[in-house]
């Protein structure tokens, strides 16, 4: 698994920043904890560049090539921004045998990106993911929190159209 | 809680929020329930994403506008199984079962059912509703009566988020019976004479797992539970997570005590947020009743609980691969032995058990070894619960005695194939497992019957494929999904997988060769023997499994170059039947590779000159097949 | 010692309970092949080569880490064990860079000669194979991720130093040893030890080649091209050239380097005689004057790094003092120059090390005893690249006659000698510090608690009513132990010797290649350590302020005492706090 770095510069504020020292600041004792202040790093930034992962390993004290080695292992982390709307399609089994994959072929081809990449003005970002257990509505999709299923590839416009 | 009399009392006090549903009888008599119904929404995952709390909260509206609001209880529940009907509403006490509720007719049923006592029998599972308009209870459709609920037994029955109505159903009290009444000896001692086996994978013994760690001295021992559920299309710890966290809870309490571990951690998957989100609740209330902490229920024992959240990686469903995810690690896995009985996490002797085997404790606890073991075939006790999936008409969560044989799970849970397709081939075991076909649907599933197949029980995905299945699409896709999955760290898992893939991906191009699939085979025994984890040792399982059932399939790729489920792209020509083809002209429309042209031919009855396809031009998308209303057009 | 019994290829074998069934094998006399496997130190049972059939395990298990049982039978050379060896070695080679004609590590590479036992078809498997460009960001070294097995020794090492810049990344095929960000390693806190050199199997981590340089400059007729030599080279040069290890071939050594057309050949123990007299002063100093005590040792470039990013506030207590190597150059291209009438621009100097470090440190800003940006060091070559050149110049090394030095800085003392162990310059300074505090020629000079592989020696002496308590570490992770006993006020010495690498310079990143069974198997900090303190033993002048040449070059160059302005101009320089990541 390669993860995609994103190009773009770092736009972090400073409210950000002290939100991510106070979680440091909170998990510091335990270095096992480090996957937790990074998952919460993440949903403070979105996703983790370099200058949020140096912070994190100034603060938990490890290297940043351990926090780098981390991010890049477990497929929840990102390097690259996320778009205003994060699009995710379940590859799962259930969904890839009725044609999940069809979808994701579709949204790349409509968003003009490929998976794990972000548009450039930054609305959509596109990924595959495992099984998110909504078997039972197969093939599915969710845009950021929302689950679209029991889809057809013909479905795809108009759930891209739903996000303005 | 500071003692047994305490839960008692605390029970008694529940257990009418709860006799609506569970029916006098079965609790006691003197029960009088402060509502006249109880309507019970589910709020699993699935039911969820189908806007399940919408309708929740419509239904409260509704209620109130219509001053319902104290004759009926709305109570939004885990995972009730048949996903595939979501959502999901049942109304108590008949136990009436609303499926595919639209929001829309929540004031009917609201008005009629739970205002006017009249269900609104055409908006209910069609299943639960006779030829002569009676309403049979849920358990007696073909979906539930064969299922018996062990593990699952509160999911879809109580409000997770309420630790009163865990009581009511004898909540904590096995965990009161063994702080007070057990050694630490006793319970292992239970387990064991159980016969309860890990429902996460391999089926190693529980209590043989917590006797092998019991006596290791240690300044800390741990109790760990695997909830990375990672198998694509298994849902069944998730389900147990969201619907009974108490549950897992208690039976990791009374592994402490067994073991003498003070701590816990639950490994769950990040990608369960409503499954997180309920047990760090329930660990909350626990904590504030006192069940975990010091001296529970007045002994000695202490126990505490954190929840670890996993980050997308397959393998640390391995359990020390778990285990250095949970301290902070990439989640590779470690050679074995030591085992983690001796060294876990931390270095300190650990047990650790999926969701779905601890959620079976309690009640052995409580019912004693003998009552689980009869429920059983020889070498696997109790029951299982299956994720079913695929092209199966009732996809959704059963939990089903040992023994079950796929023909019942298939045919009778599941309702048998939709669209008028055969069985082919059913897949346990996600990407670790292989495939059973259908010469051998009446396999007894249990462990031992399974691997003797060359599968394995794994957490219980259960994926049913018809006649479009290709056998050798399906060894790639589970090894594109180890392929990705795989750690890194091992040379055979590493680059062994990757090689194996490029040789199915050979073969599904139409460019194999029958000596392909020697190396295959070879390379697959190799992988099994020389990796380091569960993870690598178990990938080739689907592509040996299909190798041995389906060698024809392959071969029709390699020699005939053709694909007989008319899957691989490459092998696959799409043909215009032109005596079927009324010349409409939209199939060339949609072709995005204008591979498709108007022909001189008119076919007798028809007006219009019917379409051809040019094989060179034709990019196999498919997107003809799916337009053409007429049939015309079909896979070669 | 609880002992069980195991039979190995039907060998009896004793080892004690817990012993792996490698150490069986190797206590039965069987070899089984290794590459992830640094005892005690990468136990991770990741590459698979070691695979074996044994009794009561199911299928294959992996020598390196499995345990042994009382009456476990071990098959090590089976078909079954044969052929998953020959895959796995295929697998690893259709990942791998397979140009070994033209690989520095050609004949002497585990992975190559492993290819070879085994027969492999190295075009076994074709398939897909990351492509990874080389980094050559860094003085010291190259790495070539194309040649890398994923063996993670490197990554051991690199943790053993507590430095930790290079670590796995990524997942599945695409793993890759690698920095954070994929920043190039020149722009990580990376310390230039080369321990990670040392110890990899393959050509994916090499020491950058300087050698063409030098071949250059010996063919430029219009330089002077001397040659320097560290004190740990004369114990382990022979190693590449097959002697056993802990052969001092001091004498060999000269005779190769003036072979190759060096036109004077000196010793840097001479430069590391001025290196303690200039420290002890140093130190004496600071007691007297209340200056930052504990003073610590600068004469390892992977230290001072490490130093400079990870403890930039403790700068202050590095003693100011040069390397010898740094002091070497710097008294050749001034005093010597001087004396010979040669410009100092027309002089180059080589110098023969230990270390990839030094590379880094030879460009080091403030290291111009001659002025005018004036490099003290021009090229600074490991013990390997020289073992090279010599393969290359056709010189017969063991056939070689013994020479000396030439006089002029090639005298030394035993003191200089033992530097090139851990201790050694402790040891050398205290002989020192106790002639020159208690005024006299002291006979008992041997301070062997400070000698000997432990990471961290301490020791309280009384000289001359001066308590003087010393520390000794060496490898960072050492050091970083004591840099945080003393920040903290846990400890409280006066002077500290700190070495970068575990065991100091007879370890060094830059010593020649052994291969990891003999890493697990021969203490080598140890045995290339005797050789030094054998010839220590057997100097008649163990001090370094009885070296003539200190005393000739104090009394007619610098004119002074030691410490004295000239001194201090030549041989000391200054340090500089580092960013760990620069912006």
């Amino acid at each position: 698994m390669l993860k995609k770095m994103s190009n773009l510069p770092f736009n972090g504020t400073k409210e950000q920043e002290e939100k991510l020292l106070a979680v440091i600041a909170e998990n510091k004792h335990d270095k096992s904890r480090l996957m937790a202040v990074m998952q919460e790093a993440q949903g403070i930034y979105g996703y983790l560049p370099l200058e949020v992962q140096k912070m994190i390993a100034d603060g938990m004290e490890v290297s940043l090539e351990k926090v780098y080695g981390v991010a890049t292992f477990y497929a929840q982390f990102s390097l690259a921004p996320q778009g205003q709307y994060h699009i995710s399609v379940c590859l799962g089994t259930a969904c890839y045998v009725k044609g999940a994959g069809l979808l994701y072929d579709k949204l790349q081809q409509l968003l003009g990106i490929g998976g794990d990449e972000c548009t450039p003005d930054r609305k959509f970002s596109l990924t595959a993911c495992r099984c998110i257990g909504a078997c039972g509505l197969a093939p599915v999709l969710t845009v950021n929190e929302e689950v679209y299923g029991r889809l057809s590839e013909n479905d795809v416009e108009g759930i891209l159209a739903k996000c303005e | 809680m500071k003692s047994v009399l305490e839960l008692q009392n605390a029970k008694a006090a529940a257990l009418k929020k709860v006799v609506l549903r569970k029916g006098k009888a079965v609790l006691d008599k003197n029960v009088t329930s402060d509502y006249k119904y109880t309507v019970l929404v589910c709020g699993g995952t699935g039911c969820t994403s189908s806007h399940s709390p919408e309708i929740v909260e419509k239904l409260k509206s509704e209620i109130k506008a219509q001053g319902a609001e104290k004759d009926v209880q709305v109570i939004m529940t885990g995972c009730f199984g048949l996903c595939a009907l979501g959502p999901i509403m049942i109304v108590y006490p008949e136990g009436c079962f609303y499926s595919m509720v639209d929001i829309n007719n929540i004031p009917r049923i609201v008005s009629e059912h739970l205002v006017g006592g009249k269900p609104v029998a055409s908006l209910l599972y069609d299943e639960t509703v006779g030829a002569d308009g009676e309403i049979k209870p849920l358990n007696e459709t073909d979906f539930y009566k064969k299922q018996i609920r062990v593990a699952l037994r509160n999911c879809g029955v109580i409000d997770p988020e309420d630790i009163e109505e865990y009581y009511a159903m004898d909540g904590y009290a096995a965990l009161a019976k063994v702080l007070t009444e057990y050694t630490p000896e006793d319970v292992i001692k239970v387990i064991t004479d159980s016969g309860l086996r890990g429902r996460g994978g391999g089926g190693f013994p529980t209590g043989r797992k917590w006797a092998l760690t019991a006596p290791n001295k240690a300044d800390q021992k741990y109790v760990v539970c695997n909830a990375d559920e990672g198998d694509p299309g298994a849902f069944m710890d998730r389900s147990v997570l969201e619907g009974d966290p108490h549950c897992l809870i208690e039976a990791m309490a009374i592994a402490g005590y067994a073991i003498g571990a003070t701590k816990g951690y639950v490994y769950v998957r990040a990608e369960y947020p409503i499954a997180v989100n309920r047990l760090q609740k329930a660990i909350d209330d626990a904590r504030a009743a006192g069940i975990l902490g010091k001296n529970i229920f007045g002994s000695d024992f202490a126990f505490d609980l954190e929840i670890r959240l996993g980050a997308g990686a397959f393998v640390c469903g391995e359990e020390t691969a778990l285990m250095t995810s949970i301290e902070g690690n990439r989640g590779e896995p470690r050679p074995r032995p030591p085992y983690p009985a001796v060294k876990g996490l931390y270095g300190r002797p650990t047990v650790e058990n999926n969701v779905e085997t601890f959620a079976n404790v309690p009640q052995i606890i409580l019912n004693g070894a003998a009552w689980f073991a009869g429920m059983s075939t020889e070498k696997s006790k109790g029951t299982k619960v299956f994720a079913l999936g695929g092209k199966i008409k009732h996809t959704g969560l059963v939990e089903i005695p040992m023994g079950t044989t796929l023909r019942e799970i298939i045919d009778e849970i599941g309702g048998g194939i939709p669209n008028g397709k055969h069985f082919k081939a059913a897949q346990t075991g996600g990407p670790s497992g292989g495939c059973i076909p259908a010469s051998l649907i009446d396999t007894a599933v249990d462990y031992d019957n399974l691997i003797s197949l060359g599968c394995m029980m794994g957490s219980g995905g259960l994926i049913v494929m018809d006649e479009d299945t290709c056998m050798v699409d399906m060894a790639k896709f589970f090894l594109e999904f180890t392929v990705d999955e795989s750690c890194g760290k091992c040379t055979p898992c590493r680059v062994g997988t990757r090689r194996l893939l490029e040789i199915l991906e050979k073969i599904t191009a139409g460019k194999g060769t029958l000596e392909d699939l020697d190396t295959l085979e070879a390379l697959c025994v190799y992988i099994k023997e020389n990796s380091l984890c569960g993870l690598g040792q178990t990938a080739p399982n689907p592509v040996l499994s299909t190798l041995k059932f389906f060698r024809d399939e392959y071969v029709a790729h390699v020699v005939d170059k053709v694909c007989p489920a008319g899957v691989c792209k490459s092998m696959t020509n799409f043909v215009i039947d032109k005596d079927k083809c009324i010349g409409c002209g939209k199939c060339a429309k949609n072709c995005p590779a204008d591979a498709i042209f108007k022909t001189d031919y008119v076919a007798p009855g028809h007006k219009l000159p019917s379409y051809e396809i040019d094989k060179n031009k034709c990019i196999k998308c498919g997107a003809c097949v799916a337009g053409c209303k007429f049939g015309a057009i079909s896979k070669k | 010692m609880d002992m069980i019994n195991v039979k190995v290829n039907g060998i009896a074998v004793s080892v004690p309970k817990g012993a792996t069934i490698l150490e069986a094998a190797r206590a039965a006399g069987v070899e089984i092949p290794t590459l992830c496997y640094m005892k005690e130190k990468n136990e991770i049972g990741a590459c698979r080569i070691c695979v074996v059939e044994a009794t009561g395990a199911r299928g294959l298990v992996t020598a390196c880490v499995y345990p042994c049982t009382d009456g476990m039978e071990i098959k090590t050379n089976t078909p079954k064990v044969r052929a998953a060896r020959k895959t796995t070695l295929e697998l690893i080679l259709s990942t791998h860079n397979k140009n070994c004609l033209s690989c520095s590590r050609s004949t002497n590479c585990e992975l190559q000669k492993l290819c070879y036992e085994y027969g492999v078809d190295s075009t076994a498997f074709g398939g897909f194979k990351p492509i990874y460009k080389l980094d050559t960001s860094t003085p010291h070294l190259v790495r070539d991720n194309n040649k890398c097995i994923l063996c993670r020794r490197c990554v051991a090492a690199c943790e053993e130093q507590f430095v930790s810049v290079i670590g796995a990344n990524n997942r599945g095929i695409d793993t890759c040893i690698g920095q954070a960000y994929n920043l190039a390693l020149g722009d990580t806190p990376c310390i230039s030890c080369g321990q990670c050199t040392a110890v990899c199997p393959t050509g994916a981590l090499v020491e950058k080649d300087d050698t063409d340089k030098v071949w250059a400059a010996l063919a430029d007729t219009s330089k002077h091209v001397i040659v320097q030599t560290a004190p740990s080279i004369r114990a382990t040069l022979g190693e590449c050239f097959d002697m056993p290890i802990g052969t001092n071939v001091e004498g060999k050594m000269v005779a190769a380097l003036r072979r190759l057309g060096f036109e004077k050949v000196f010793d840097t123990n001479t430069a590391a005689d001025f290196t303690i007299v200039e420290e002890a002063t140093e130190l004496l100093d600071r007691v007297k004057n209340g200056g930052a005590l504990p003073l610590i040792t600068s004469c390892s470039p992977g230290w001072v790094k490490f130093c400079e990013y990870y403890y930039p506030e403790m700068l202050p207590h590095l003693s100011s003092c040069k390397s010898p190597q740094q002091m070497g150059g710097a008294l050749i291209k001034t005093y010597y120059a001087e004396k010979m009438g040669w410009d100092a621009k027309d002089v180059f100097v080589v110098s023969i090390m230990p270390c990839t470090a030094k590379k880094f440190e030879v460009g080091r800003d403030d290291m111009s005893a001659a002025g005018d940006g004036i490099a003290d060091v021009d090229v600074a070559l490991t013990t390997r690249e020289l073992a090279r050149m010599i393969q290359r110049a056709g010189i017969k090394f063991t056939a070689l006659p013994d020479e000396d030095f030439d006089p002029a800085l090639g005298v030394d003392t035993g003191a200089a000698v033992i530097f090139g162990a851990t201790g050694g310059v402790m040891e050398a300074a205290l002989r020192t510090a106790n002639d020159v505090l208690t005024g006299k020629d002291n006979k008992e000079i041997d301070f062997k608690e400070v000698r000997g592989t432990a990471g961290i020696k301490e020791a309280e002496y009384n000289i001359a009513g001066i308590n003087v308590r010393v520390a000794v570490a060496s490898g960072t992770a050492n050091a970083k132990i004591l840099m945080d006993k003393i920040k903290s006020g846990e400890a409280n010495y006066t002077f500290v010797e700190i070495m970068g690498c575990p065991g100091g310079c007879v370890n060094g990143g830059g010593q020649p290649i052994q291969p990891q069974y003999v890493r697990d198997t021969v203490d080598l900090k140890a045995e290339r350590a005797k050789a030094l303190y054998a010839q220590d033993e057997a100097m008649a002048v163990r001090k370094s302020h009885q070296n003539p040449i200190v005393k000739e070059v104090y009394e007619n160059y610098f004119k002074g005492e030691y410490g004295c302005h000239a001194a201090h101009h030549a041989l000391h320089t200054s340090y500089v706090a580092r960013e760990k990541y620069a912006k």
